[in-house]
Parts: structure tokens; C-alpha cells; sequence
């Protein structure tokens, strides 16, 4: 009786992550072509109650615990490496995230198994795990096999739709567990910083207008600020946009930033790296502008002009503002 | 007349007197020279003294001459009359003087020499309308960034009496009031000579020895060091600079960043030289000049071309750029082209392999210069291969060499950035890494000539380059267009009647001295040329130059300089093309054209384009 | 404070990858090697917390293509110390292999220890099997936090204030019992300049120590294998409107109207 396919529920200031849904999506296909089960492991403190959003999974092992409270990896990876001791899992999948970064390596550590990660999809293969990973940023995609009886997968977001994790239904079964956790870690969460308040929140515009450094100078970002004005949205960036200073933290959009679901993404000058484009993939249309025709926006866009922002922009503007002014 | 040192005035015996004020004028005068001697004493050594005959021809054209002076017309022709009316009585008060401290020697005073008096009475006229002029000027029409001081003023008051003095001194009949103009004239003189040092009329003494002493080089660039900050880390030549400054402003209004409103002025920075020698305080960079204005400067040379002492603002600009790079005080924009330039040889951080993309859309092959010897050796530069505005020119180029039958060839991938510009922004160490890796191409690619399309590179390679193959002759494509037009290797088949105006590249012609080649190729096409107001050695820089092109643009900029110059372009009658003959000024011209909304009414074109079409 | 850095070279990818005739790697004769970019800011957030509070930088690599370049340029930047680990094909590996022989070294001596933090990049770009960071924590048994942005030890050195980044621009603040290891996301300024002279100097006035690779007790078996490798397809590309600005732009307006955006 093959192993069971065991997902870390992630889950953030009392929200189960839409990334959860993902590896719960991709677990049950996992688990069917092996023949065995998805469970979701949902550790925390007082985070109980989330289980009964992990229906998709056919069974939920909730551990709570004061140390639990916040990731620290050593903690949730000591935790899990003791509940996966027990119950023997095939595969345990974790999210790569920020919030769970570094759980699964030392997970592997601890149990003596193999890691893989940036795995974009699992397949079984003549009854044994074939992670598909992408490396080099999204440039090389490759098959890799895992060498021991557990594999730790570390999941990136987009491997499935988090719908196709969701379900109405409470899970079947929810066991409680304990765990023998540290009463004194070494590592001690003190308190969120939250981003600049007043400014614009991004997750909630419907058309954003997104600049990379293909805009090239902090002067251009005026190009974009009319397009979305005349396109009655906002203008957003890329983060080496906000690490030069171009623009506010709040702006951000990608993996430490924020993820937005417009139904409008101009993206302008952005070369399309995984960090970025892992915050856009709610976006209903995606249309990319770049002067490179490799660049891989392309590949995630829904149009694409290959061309330098600052003509295109502008061109573009004239284009709306004139449609709108026919329409008025 | 009689003798005034013979007189006694208010009981002084007037002999008593005049040793009394030369021996304090003189004492203040060399104790001051001798501070400002002394601080450059203790500054680096620049051996100007070589080629000597070179250096005694250009104080007779530049000095005596006053050549430069008359760039500005009027002022011009002022200065010349006040400087050798200047000379002419330098060299009588000298002698009146030594006939006045020693009046047992058996010589009359200059003036009772009949045409020495003569000669003095037409200086202190034309003297006395010259400096009328020069007054007009500076307080009725200054032009700009003149510098309005009140020592200035008061020169010009002191000019005007010594000149006075000694022309009414000359017209009198009264020994009284030939006495009192005598005095007043030698004590002028005296008091004028305590003050020299502490005044912008220094440069009197110190221009003439600032010519002697200027770079012969023409290039701009500082001897060998890791930068300087603090006064004894300039050379003295450096320093110097402040001394010689008259703050005539010329330099600021030749300026593409002072026009542009950027932080950068170059008379500020001669007159922070000049404060520095004159006395203590923190060190030059930083206390006094601040970084942005050491990274505003284009190195478009101007400033100097233009400054009649030769001074020599850029080489003092890269010393302090190359201390704020050792200190790694770089701005992000910038760092990221050093850190593209040393990882990848070119400034766009493409692979190298990416460099020679740009031929592929041929029809033919071009020879690889690495396998096979060629007749001309094409060193391209970066912008001409990687940027997308520009590879089509490059390849029009290419064409244009093939249908003309010239065996040419190109190094591939082993093509390095010149290193012309970053060299310029005071990484030393990046420029010499290379060229030594272009030198070791170059030299092993058999070749006969050198050319270039980018004038920057051709400047390095022509000038800063050192290799053994070849006949190192560096030739810029215009050059070669003009002889293959000339030789009829390129014959002109549709001559188009175009009113075009033409862009003189700051580093084809103010610093290499390339003006007709250009001109004789569009006069072959049938173009008319109307020259903009600006051209030649007065042409106004894109602002590419000097790596300003990996900088951001400060906040306070008005008008960048490449909208100043389309605009310029745009002003004349007819003329709806702008030929540019460098990859930098055809993106740099095409985007002033976005910027501005001169779009419809003015085009850029690279001269090879003018060319393929009229041969195609 | 003594800091400890640990350096990676990775595949460089502005260069064009191509895949090795085995089909299962990439083809290293023409893949150039760069530093991996947050082993960079992590080597700046030490060269920074050298700079506030005192102490020695010891950089630690294990030997690949183009690292004494990296090694060099970090003695030009401020560090005090550079060690290469020779180790024949180790680098070739993985990441757990990497990080064990790294631990190995740090544990066996070299005047690494006592080390108040070991800092390093928090992932790089080929981490297919395990994070550094992570792997050596738990092989020297130290505390180990990741994504941090922000290092704050406390004067006396026993415990440090450190930030980490979540998500939606919102940080996480921890307090961190010293000595530890830290995944550095982005150093407090950007990675500083060094010019070429500075490092040419370096190259020819300061040395890189060698450190025998220890054998490692199970061999550097590699836990997972990699079964091949290939280039992506471009599946699902956009659909790209050709033109000059003007044009493209008002064929994109249209579709865009179509579909009610604007």
C-alpha cells in the first residue's frame, strides 16, 4: 500500500494561502495516479478551524502548539519531520513561499530523504515520483527522480488552480496530533511590519499599469501614470523598480510584493522573471510590452507588442483617450 | 620735467618714498606668490616641459596673440588692445621704477623719451576706449555667467587710472601736477601689484605660464592616479587651473550641462580651485564641489576648446570621478554598466556571443577578422550592435562596404567596448581591461586599416590604443565613405536635392579635428547643407558622452541637451533632416525628438543611410 | 563580530543555456558562471555590519569556474578572509552536497569558529535539492531564518533583531539567539561597487586560502536524479500585434474595447 501524499497547509494571518489550494489540487492528482491519499498537515496555534476548508484533502492532521504560532522553519520542520516519523507519508508537498521558505530542506534533513524543488508539476512513473521542476529562473525545465522512499517537494505557485483545491465540503476526517516542540526556541517572532499606509492598495484596482526597468528612467513612469489614468487605473512596479526607489513598497507586485487579480494588466518594460509573474497570475488579461521578443512576459501575456515602452505607452494612451472621447 | 623721487613731499624725501611703496608693494606681492608656489609645490608633480618649441608657438599665437579671445568678437578685439597697451606700459613702469629707485643712473624717465611718450599717449587712448567698451559690456550687456565681482570693477577702475595718470601726465605743463599724476600713476601701479595675487587679475602672471604649460595632448584626461579629493591630491597643474581663471564665463556658456541646468560649472570649479589655493579649509571634493556636479560633465571639451588660458576643467573632473569610483560612491544606473562592461565587454549586459546578432539579417557573410586577414579591420562599438535603433544603420554600413568591394571584416564576439567612455567616468582600472583584450584581438586579426563607426571608440583606438599589427591607421566610416564616394568605388546614381544640416560629433571634431570628410560626403549626395549656428568646433553635445549616457538625468534639468540642439535643428528654414554620423547622437536625437514634439517636422538620419539610398 | 559569508557560483543566464549530449545537464564548456545574486547581498548586509560594529568577514566557497573572481572581489569589497574548498566535481551535485561539505569545513576549524553569524543568499537559482542556508544550520545545529531583509545585532552579540519579508510588502521582525544562519533576500543598501583596480590589486597583494575537501561519509550521494533536462516550449504564447507604436496600439485599443476594458 503505497505511501500517502501528505500537503503542509499553509496558512497566513488566519487565511489558508491560495497556494495551499494549489499543492491540495496537485497532491489529489498525485495521489490517484499512486493510488493512495492527500492529507493536508495544518500545524499553528488556535488555527484549528481552517481545517474545515481543506475538504479537498481526504483526511486533515491538525497539531497545535504555542511555538506553532508563526513559521519559524525549524519548528514546523521538526514538527512535521515527528508527525511524518509516525504516519509514514510517500510524499510530503510544501509550498515555496515566502512564508514557509527552508520548512521542506530542513524537513528532508531531518528524515534523511530527498528534496526537490521548484516543481511545477509530479507525475507517477512506473509506480515511482517524477517531479517537473523548472531551474535558472524558468530557463531550463527538467524530470528528476527522487532516490529515497519520502521525497519533500517544494511546490511554486501556479501548479494547478487553487480552485481545483477548494471544496464545500469539510474534510472527511480531521485528527488531532501532538507534537514535542521547544518551549524556548531560539527564534522568536516579534510583530508584522505592515507596508506605508494611504497609499494605493493594488490587490483591489481593476486595471494596473505595471513598469519594469525596461521604462528606464523614474522620469517615464509618467507615461504609465497617464495610461492608467486614462484607462481609470493605477500604476504599479516590478521590484527593481521599487528597489531603486522609483516607487512605494506598496506598489510592489510579485512574490514579496503584493498579488493582484485585475481584470487589466499592462505590463511595460517587465522581462516577466517567475518572482514577478508569480504575483499576476490572477489577472484576467495580461498584455506585455517589451523590446525583447524572448523576453518570457510573452509567454504568460495574452498580447504582446515588442517595442519600447516609452513609444508604445504614449501611443497607447492617444489610442484609449481617443476611443474614449468617441465613446463620450 | 623735474625729478619727483627729487622732491620732498610733507618732509619724506620722495626716494624714501618710492622704496618705502616698492619694497611693500613687492614684499606683499612675494610673500603672497609665494604661498600659492608653495601649495602647488606640495601638489603632484605633471611634467609639463616637453616639446618646448610646440609650447613657445602657441604663448606667440595665444599670449601675444590673444587668439582665443577673439572666439568672442568684440571682447576680443578689447582685450588685445587693453593686453599690449597692458605690455607696453608693464615695461615703462619698469623702467621708470628702476630710474626712480636708483636716480643716480644716467637714464630719462620713458615718458621724456619723445616716440616712447608717443607710443604711451596711443596705448593710454586705445586703452582708455577699449576699456570703455569692456565696461559697456560688462555692466550695459554682460552676457551670461560673466562673473559680476567687485573685483572685477575695481580692475577696471585701476586700469583706467593708470592709464589716465599716465596720458594726462604726458599732457601737462605744470611740474606740480606732473609730480602728483607721477606719484598717483607709480602708487596705482604699486597698490595694483600688492592686491594682484589676492585679485582674478593674477592671471596676468599666471596665464602666460599656463599656456607654456598646457596639454598638448588634447584629450582631457588626468595623469595616472587613484583620484583626488584633497588639495595635495591634485597636480599642481590641477590647481594651477584656479589661478589662472580671469572668470570670464566662456566655459560656462559653451556648458551643455550649465545650459541644461545640471549642478556642473566649470568656472565654479575653476574658482573652487582658485579658493582652495588660497587657503585651507576641507578637501575640494566634497567640502566645495559636490558629486553631482562631477558626474554632470558630457567631456564634450568645449569648456576647454574655448577657454582662453587653457585651462583644463575635464582632466580635474575625472580626478575627482575616480576617487568617488574607488570609494565605490557610483550611482546604480552607472554601477550596473561597470559591473555589465567587466562581466560581459559591453554596456547592454548581453552575452558577448549576442554581438555580432546584428549581421545575421545579411545576405552575406562578413569575414571574421579572428580567421582570416582583411583589409579593414570594423570595430563597430556597442551601440551600433546591440541597440535595435541603430543595428539597421550598422547594417547599411555592412552593405554599402560590400557593394563597394572593400575586404572587410569584423572581430565577432572578441569585440570589447572601447572603454572610451567608462575611462572617462574614472574607472581606469575597467578601461585598461578593455583594451588590453581588444589590443590582443586587434592584434592578432591581419588587417590594414582600422575603422570605426562610433566616434568614441575611434578616439580611443586612435589615441589611447597601442598595437604593433597592422599600419595603424584608424580611419572613421565617414572617412571611409568620402573615399570610396571620391574614388568612385561608391558611385553616386540618384543624387537627391535634400536641405539636411549636419552634427558635428564632440569627439570627431573638437577632439579630433574630423570636420569636411562629412561635409564633402553629403556635398557628393547632392545635398544642400545648411549649417546650424553651432557647428564645427562650436557643435553642442548630444549629452551622451562622459558616461552621462548610463546616468540618470538630475531633477533640476531644464532641457536636456539633445532637445537644446534638435531644437536648434528644427529652427532652420527648410531643413527637415538632422545627419548625425554617431550611433550615440541617433538615439539621443531621435529621442529629443519624442520629448520635444518635433517629431513631424525634423527626422534624424545617420549619414550612411543618406548614403545607401543615394547608391543603392 | 566575526561573519562568516558562504559564496555560489551559478549558471550565468544572460548566456544562452544549452544542454549537455547526455541530455541530463547543461552544457558546461559553454556556460559561464556568476555569483548568485543574494549570496551577493549577503556578502554586502556583512560587509555592512562589519562596518557598524567591527569584526573580521571570512568568505567561504567551494571551488567552480570563475570563483576566484568572486573570491577576489569580495577581498576587494572589505573581507578579511577568503577559503576555497577544492573538491573536484562536488559543485556539480546539488545544493545538499554543497551545503554538507560547507558544514563539514565550517565544523572542522580553519579558524572559522567561533562565528557570531554565517550569512549567505537565501536561494539560488539551481537549490534543486535544498536551500544552503537551511542545510548548513542544521548540519553545524544552529537557528536558521530565511527571506531576511534587515540584520540588527544587538551591541553585546548574543542576540540579533532580523527581518524577513512575507508577502503584499507586509515584514516579519524576529529576535534571533546568536551565533545563526541567515538567508539574506536583499542587503540593507544595494551590493557596492569595487573597481576592477581595487580587484586586480587584490589579485596580486592578498591570497585565497585552500582547504582540503573532508571526505564526506556517505560519499556526496546525491538524493535525487535529475532524469533530463530541456528547454521550455513556448506553449501558450500571446498573441503579439505586430506594427509601428501608433498602429499596434490602436489595434490593441480595439481588442481591449471588444472586450469591454476600456
Amino acid at each position: 500500500m503505497p505511501g500517502n501524499i501528505w500537503v503542509l497547509a499553509e496558512h497566513w494571518r488566519g487565511k489558508i494561502s491560495e497556494i495551499t489550494f494549489e499543492a491540495l489540487a496537485l497532491g489529489r492528482d498525485v495521489a490517484d495516479q499512486l493510488g493512495s491519499k492527500v492529507e493536508a498537515v495544518l500545524l499553528g496555534h488556535g488555527a484549528k478551524d481552517l481545517a474545515s476548508e481543506l475538504g479537498a484533502a481526504a483526511r486533515v492532521i491538525s497539531a497545535d502548539h504555542p511555538a506553532l504560532a508563526e513559521v519559524v522553519p525549524e519548528v514546523y520542520a521538526e514538527a512535521l519531520a515527528q508527525l511524518a516519523r509516525r504516519e509514514r507519508p510517500a510524499v510530503v508537498l510544501t509550498p515555496l513561499s515566502n512564508v514557509t521558505l527552508g520548512v521542506g530542506t530542513l524537513l528532508a534533513a531531518k528524515l534523511g530523504a530527498s528534496a526537490i524543488n521548484f516543481c511545477k508539476d509530479v507525475r507517477v512513473v512506473d509506480g515511482k515520483i517524477e517531479a517537473h521542476a523548472v531551474l535558472y529562473g524558468g530557463k531550463i525545465e527538467t524530470k528528476v527522480a527522487a532516490a529515497t522512499e519520502l521525497v519533500v517537494l517544494g511546490i511554486m505557485p501556479g501548479a494547478r488552480l487553487p480552485d481545483a483545491g477548494r471544496s464545500a465540503e469539510p474534510p472527511a476526517v480531521v485528527d488531532e496530533a501532538t507534537v514535542d516542540l521547544p518551549a524556548a526556541p531560539p527564534i522568536r517572532f516579534k510583530e508584522f511590519i505592515e507596508p506605508e499606509a494611504g497609499e494605493v492598495d493594488v490587490t483591489q484596482q481593476d486595471v494596473l499599469v505595471a513598469v519594469g526597468r525596461g521604462i528606464g528612467s523614474q522620469d517615464n513612469i509618467a507615461l504609465a501614470e497617464e495610461l492608467a489614468e486614462a484607462l481609470g487605473g493605477v500604476v504599479c512596479g516590478s521590484r527593481p523598480v521599487i528597489d531603486q526607489g522609483w516607487m512605494s513598497l506598496s506598489r510592489q507586485v510579485g512574490k514579496s510584493g503584493a498579488s493582484v487579480k485585475p481584470r487589466l494588466y499592462i505590463a511595460a518594460g517587465i522581462s516577466g522573471a517567475p518572482e514577478h509573474v508569480e504575483g499576476i497570475r490572477g489577472a484576467t488579461t495580461i498584455v506585455a510590452v517589451n523590446t525583447d521578443p524572448q523576453a518570457p512576459i510573452f509567454a504568460v501575456a495574452h498580447y504582446g507588442i515588442v517595442g519600447d515602452a516609452q513609444d508604445v505607452l504614449p501611443a497607447l494612451t492617444e489610442a484609449v483617450r481617443s476611443r474614449r472621447g468617441k465613446a463620450a | 620735467m623735474p625729478d619727483p623721487v627729487a622732491q620732498t613731499y610733507f618732509g619724506v624725501p620722495g626716494l624714501l618714498l618710492i622704496w618705502l611703496a616698492a619694497a611693500g608693494a613687492f614684499l606683499l606681492f612675494g610673500l603672497r606668490v609665494w604661498r600659492y608656489v608653495d601649495v602647488l609645490r606640495r601638489a603632484r608633480p605633471e611634467p609639463r616641459w616637453d616639446r618646448p618649441g610646440k609650447r613657445l608657438g602657441l604663448v606667440f599665437a595665444q599670449v601675444l596673440g590673444q587668439k582665443r579671445l577673439f572666439g568672442e568678437p568684440l571682447i576680443g578685439a578689447a582685450h588685445f588692445v587693453i593686453f599690449w597697451s597692458f605690455l607696453c606700459y608693464a615695461a615703462t613702469f619698469g623702467w621708470n621704477l628702476v630710474r626712480g629707485l636708483f636716480p643716480v643712473l644716467p637714464i630719462p624717465y620713458a615718458d621724456e623719451v619723445g616716440w616712447v611718450r608717443l607710443l604711451l599717449q596711443v596705448f593710454a587712448v586705445t586703452g582708455l576706449a577699449a576699456l570703455a567698451v569692456s565696461a559697456a559690456r560688462r555692466y550695459l550687456f554682460p552676457p551670461p555667467r560673466l562673473e559680476q565681482s567687485r573685483d572685477a570693477g575695481l580692475i577696471l577702475v585701476l586700469i583706467t587710472l593708470v592709464l589716465g595718470t599716465s596720458l594726462a601726465g604726458t599732457l601737462t605743463d605744470s611740474p606740480p601736477v606732473y609730480a602728483a599724476l607721477w606719484w598717483a600713476h607709480m602708487l596705482t601701479v604699486l597698490g595694483f601689484t600688492a592686491y594682484l595675487p589676492y585679485s582674478k587679475h593674477l592671471h596676468l602672471l599666471a596665464s602666460p605660464l599656463g599656456v607654456f604649460t598646457a596639454s598638448l595632448r588634447g584629450d582631457g584626461l588626468p595623469p595616472p592616479s587613484e583620484g583626488a579629493a584633497r588639495r595635495e591630491e591634485f597636480t599642481w597643474r590641477q590647481l594651477f587651473n584656479g589661478l589662472a581663471c580671469a572668470e570670464c564665463g566662456r566655459c560656462d556658456r559653451a556648458c551643455p550641462g550649465v545650459a541644461s541646468g545640471a549642478a556642473l560649472s566649470p568656472k565654479m570649479l575653476m574658482h573652487h580651485l582658485k579658493e582652495a589655493v588660497r587657503g585651507g579649509g576641507g578637501p575640494i571634493l566634497g567640502d566645495r564641489v559636490k558629486p553631482a556636479e562631477v558626474w554632470g560633465c558630457t567631456t564634450c571639451f568645449s569648456c576647454m576648446d574655448r577657454c582662453p588660458v587653457f585651462n583644463e576643467h575635464v582632466p580635474v573632473l575625472i580626478e575627482m570621478r575616480r576617487k568617488l569610483v574607488t570609494a565605490g560612491e557610483v550611482e546604480p544606473r552607472l554601477q550596473e554598466a561597470m559591473t555589465r562592461l567587466t562581466r560581459y565587454g559591453n554596456s547592454f549586459g548581453s552575452s558577448p556571443r549576442a554581438r555580432p546578432k546584428w549581421t545575421q539579417e545579411l545576405a552575406f557573410k562578413i569575414k571574421d577578422a579572428r580567421k582570416e586577414a582583411v583589409d579593414y579591420l570594423w570595430i563597430t562599438g556597442d551601440y551600433a550592435a546591440f541597440d535595435p535603433r541603430v543595428t539597421p544603420v550598422t547594417r547599411g554600413f555592412s552593405k554599402l562596404l560590400n557593394q563597394a568591394g572593400v575586404d572587410f571584416g569584423i572581430l565577432y564576439e572578441a569585440e570589447q567596448n572601447s572603454g572610451n567612455d567608462i575611462r572617462r567616468t574614472g574607472e581606469e582600472g575597467l578601461f585598461e581591461v578593455l583594451r588590453d583584450k581588444n589590443v590582443a584581438a586587434i592584434g592578432k586579426a591581419g588587417h590594414k586599416r582600422l575603422v570605426t563607426t562610433d566616434p568614441h571608440a575611434y578616439h580611443a583606438l586612435k589615441n589611447e590604443y597601442q598595437w604593433t599589427n597592422g599600419n595603424g591607421r584608424v580611419e572613421h566610416y565617414t572617412e571611409v565613405l568620402d573615399e570610396l564616394i571620391g574614388s568612385g568605388k561608391l558611385p553616386v546614381l540618384h543624387k537627391r536635392e535634400m536641405r539636411v544640416t549636419y552634427h558635428d560629433p564632440c569627439y570627431l571634431g573638437r577632439y579630433n579635428g574630423i570636420y569636411d570628410a562629412p561635409r564633402r560626403v553629403l556635398r557628393a549626395l547632392g545635398a544642400s547643407l545648411v549649417e546650424m549656428p553651432r557647428n564645427r568646433d562650436r557643435s553642442y553635445c548630444c549629452g551622451a558622452g562622459g558616461g552621462r549616457i548610463w546616468m540618470e538625468d538630475s531633477a533640476e534639468i531644464k532641457e536636456r541637451p539633445a532637445e537644446n540642439r534638435v531644437r536648434e535643428a528644427a529652427t532652420l528654414a527648410g531643413v527637415t533632416t538632422l545627419v548625425v554620423s554617431c550611433p550615440k547622437d541617433l538615439v539621443m536625437f531621435q529621442d529629443a525628438l519624442k520629448t520635444t514634439g518635433l517629431e513631424g517636422k525634423l527626422e534624424v538620419k545617420d549619414i550612411a543611410q543618406l548614403v545607401e539610398q543615394a547608391t543603392g | 563580530m566575526n561573519l562568516l559569508v558562504l559564496l555560489k557560483m551559478v549558471p550565468d543566464v544572460v548566456e544562452e543555456l544549452d544542454i549537455a549530449s547526455g541530455g541530463a545537464g547543461l552544457d558546461m564548456d559553454v556556460a559561464r558562471m556568476a555569483l548568485s545574486e543574494s549570496d551577493d547581498h549577503a556578502l554586502e548586509q556583512a560587509l555592512l555590519l562589519k562596518e557598524r560594529m567591527g569584526g573580521t568577514v571570512a568568505v567561504l566557497a567551494v571551488d567552480a569556474a570563475e570563483v576566484d573572481d568572486a573570491l577576489f572581489t569580495a577581498l576587494a569589497k572589505g573581507a578579511d578572509r577568503a577559503l576555497k574548498v577544492d573538491a573536484g566535481g562536488v559543485s556539480q551535485a546539488g545544493t545538499r552536497a554543497l551545503a554538507d561539505l560547507l558544514a563539514r569545513v565550517i565544523a572542522d576549524g580553519h579558524n572559522l569558529l567561533p562565528v557570531d553569524l554565517i550569512l549567505t543568499g537565501t536561494q539560488a537559482i539551481d537549490d534543486l535539492d535544498g536551500l544552503v542556508a537551511p542545510l548548513v544550520a542544521h548540519q553545524l545545529g544552529l537557528p536558521y531564518l530565511g527571506i531576511v531583509t534587515e540584520v540588527t545585532p544587538e551591541p553585546a552579540g548574543k542576540v540579533a533583531s532580523v527581518v524577513k519579508e512575507y508577502s503584499g510588502g507586509v515584514r516579519g521582525r524576529f529576535e534571533v539567539d546568536l551565533p545563526a544562519v541567515l538567508g539574506i533576500q536583499s542587503a540593507e543598501r544595494p551590493p557596492r561597487y569595487v573597481p576592477v583596480a581595487k580587484v586586480r590589486a587584490a589579485m596580486k597583494t592578498q591570497r585565497i586560502e585552500t582547504v582540503e575537501a573532508p571526505t564526506l561519509a556517505d560519499g556526496g550521494m546525491a538524493l535525487a536524479e535529475v532524469k533530463s533536462m530541456s528547454k521550455p516550449e513556448e506553449a501558450g504564447r500571446a498573441e503579439m500585434i505586430e506594427g509601428t507604436p501608433e498602429s499596434a496600439s490602436a489595434r490593441l485599443c480595439g481588442i481591449l474595447a471588444d472586450r469591454g476594458l476600456v
